[in-house]
């Protein structure tokens, strides 16, 4: 029989605001256990919480990027559990009108067709703390720092089949909430975390499977592996005509399996209530039209200016778009005066060449604009070679250190000096006169090899145009 | 609506009480009787009454995305009945 998987998403993001949901305390990362907490965030009576403006803006913002219905009147709710990560016992969050519901995100499949995700809603709610677990006392130490923290949720329907349509999607989320400036995702630091929803069904059955949902996936090879494992564990089980259990299992990625978990409540009753600190939220028209004008230029529109205001083919107008980080790199380039066409080229080249090989995202990266603009320009003046320049580029990388120093300290500049060239191509020619008697007799081969050795002659450093041009008059004269 | 002993000892789960026998069967009378007192508020006819989700007839209070000073640690564990220098302790919770 062949099986179907169905897979559902729930992401958390945390949103890049300065301060907490409910509190002004701060929300930056790290910090000594509990020193980014006040009254309001652990908890403590008689506190009233107040809600940040930008949390509501960046929902809003994240909302109509991903095509969602804003909920005009909306309010927020209690989530009841008992366990330390939440020193009041509960969670306010979105239940029964969370900010954005019917969201739609296009995204590419592996055959190269659109395929549109449904995102069910999006809604705000508050960051728990961490808890980490101390041996010696044998009791959990609670840090909440981490607590009430904005997160929104996203929660999409069972749209995906294969665990490629899940990264497309994560990463198509990822470039526009970065886009908008409302997190950062950064994976490693937990500001884009993701649960996974997974059942599998027979090929052309319309009926969903038992589902299990996955969390601890802290990276997309492990979203990737973890997909793998459980539709393989949910279909061997259903083989053997044993039943999949509806629990939540946690990743491991040491052992490369899903385990389940022991849950945090006997039984999944949260008792969700309107929560009576918050009063409600009207959003009006004009808030909306507001937010609206002030979207920044977003990928798809970035795809299409760049194609029309700079020339570029679509291929680079994608690939320049994909990372905010990447189009804002070649933008400052063009701003700094070099040519669009040459700098995509350089930046879809060396750039992303550097970043794949060193598994860094563009925001990471070091390197400056300016830094490649200067090389650019080197080139064109004749002052670099371009095989040089990519040495010189690949060496700068890292460090960003200025070029026209670099090339000054290690001796890089192109020699542009005729009497060394023609030298040089009189002691080429001299010792490989085999050579040149083989390309006379028509092996064109040869004409290449005599090229290589006279530029190895100028130690890598001439002109490669001058070089097939001095070489060309020699053979011809 | 009758309120049945599993309903008591489920509630008190979810709440984390372990009632015994007799505060139970304390415990069932009053549950019976608070809810009962919703039978009362479903004789007024609500239909075409838009569900209130808050008592006040306030709206949209919100505060400017700005840090100020949190709160000095050691006041803050001042009142927990378990810490140590820089934590909150709380009975084992976390696998492994
Ligand atoms: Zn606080």
């Amino acid at each position: 029989m062949t099986w179907e998987t169905v897979i559902g998403l729930e992401t958390h993001v945390e949103l890049a605001t300065k301060t907490k949901i409910f509190c002004s305390c701060t929300t930056e990362f790290g910090g000594a256990p509990n020193t980014h907490c006040c009254p309001v965030c652990t908890g403590m009576p008689g506190t009233l919480p107040v809600l940040n403006e930008k949390v509501l803006e960046f929902a809003v913002k994240a909302g109509i990027a991903l095509n969602g219905e804003i909920t005009r009147h909306c309010k927020f709710d209690r989530k009841n559990y008992f366990y330390p990560d939440l020193p009041k016992a509960y969670q306010v969050s979105q239940l029964y009108l969370p900010i954005v519901r019917n969201g739609k995100v296009p995204i590419r499949t592996e055959s190269g067709t659109e395929k549109v995700i449904r995102i069910h809603e999006l809604h705000m709610e508050e960051d728990a703390g961490k808890l980490v677990h101390d041996p010696w006392l044998d009791q959990t130490k609670c840090d909440y720092n981490r607590c009430g923290v904005p997160l929104i949720e996203i929660v999409t329907e069972p749209d995906f089949r294969t665990s490629k349509e899940v990264i497309a999607y994560l990463e198509k989320l990822k470039s526009t909430l970065q886009y908008l400036g409302v997190s950062d995702c950064k994976m490693q630091e937990g500001s884009l975390r993701c649960d996974v929803n997974l059942s599998v069904r027979p090929a052309g059955s319309t009926q969903l499977g038992t589902r299990t949902e996955m969390k601890n996936l802290s990276s997309f090879k492990a979203i990737a592996r973890a997909i793998a494992y459980e539709s393989r564990r949910q279909i061997e089980l259903i083989e053997e005509g044993k039943k999949v259990l509806q629990e939540t299992r946690r990743w491991d990625e040491n052992k490369d399996a899903t385990f389940a978990m022991r849950s945090k409540e006997d039984a999944q009753d949260y008792r969700y209530f309107p929560e009576p600190d918050i009063p409600p939220l009207v959003i009006s028209a004009e808030y909306l039209d507001d937010v609206r004008r002030r979207q920044p230029e977003m990928a798809e529109e970035k795809m299409v200016r760049y194609q029309q205001e700079y020339d570029l083919p679509v291929y680079d107008a994608q690939m320049l778009t994909e990372q905010k980080a990447l189009a804002d790199f070649f933008e400052s380039c063009v701003t700094l005066g070099a040519e669009a066409k040459q700098s995509a080229n350089w930046i879809m080249g060396q750039v992303l060449g550097q970043l794949s090989a060193k598994a860094m995202e563009a925001k990471n990266m070091k390197l400056t604009p300016s830094t490649l603009v200067t090389l650019i320009s080197m080139v064109k003046e004749g002052r670099l070679n371009r095989n040089t320049a990519v040495k010189v580029f690949e060496d700068v990388f890292d460090t960003d250190e200025d070029v026209e120093e670099y090339v000054k300290v290690h001796g890089l500049a192109q020699i542009n000096d005729p009497t060394a060239l023609a030298a040089a191509v009189e002691k080429v020619f001299a010792a490989n006169s085999q050579s040149v008697t083989d390309y006379r007799s028509g092996k064109e081969k040869a004409y290449g090899f005599l090229v290589g050795q006279v530029m190895r002659e100028m130690k890598g450093r001439a002109d490669p145009q001058a070089v097939n041009e001095a070489v060309r008059d020699k053979l011809s004269g | 609506m009758k309120i049945t002993e599993e309903m008591v000892d489920y509630i008190a789960l979810l709440s984390r009480l372990k009632p015994d026998a007799e505060e139970k069967v304390q415990m069932t009378a009053e549950l019976e009787k608070i809810v009962s007192y919703m039978d009362v508020l479903n004789i007024l006819d609500t239909d075409g009454v838009e569900p209130l989700s808050h008592v006040f007839p306030i709206r949209n209070v919100m505060r400017s995305d700005e840090v100020s000073s949190s709160f000095p640690r050691e006041e803050l564990l001042k009142n927990a009945p378990s810490r140590d220098d820089e934590a909150f302790l709380a009975p084992k919770a976390v696998e492994g």
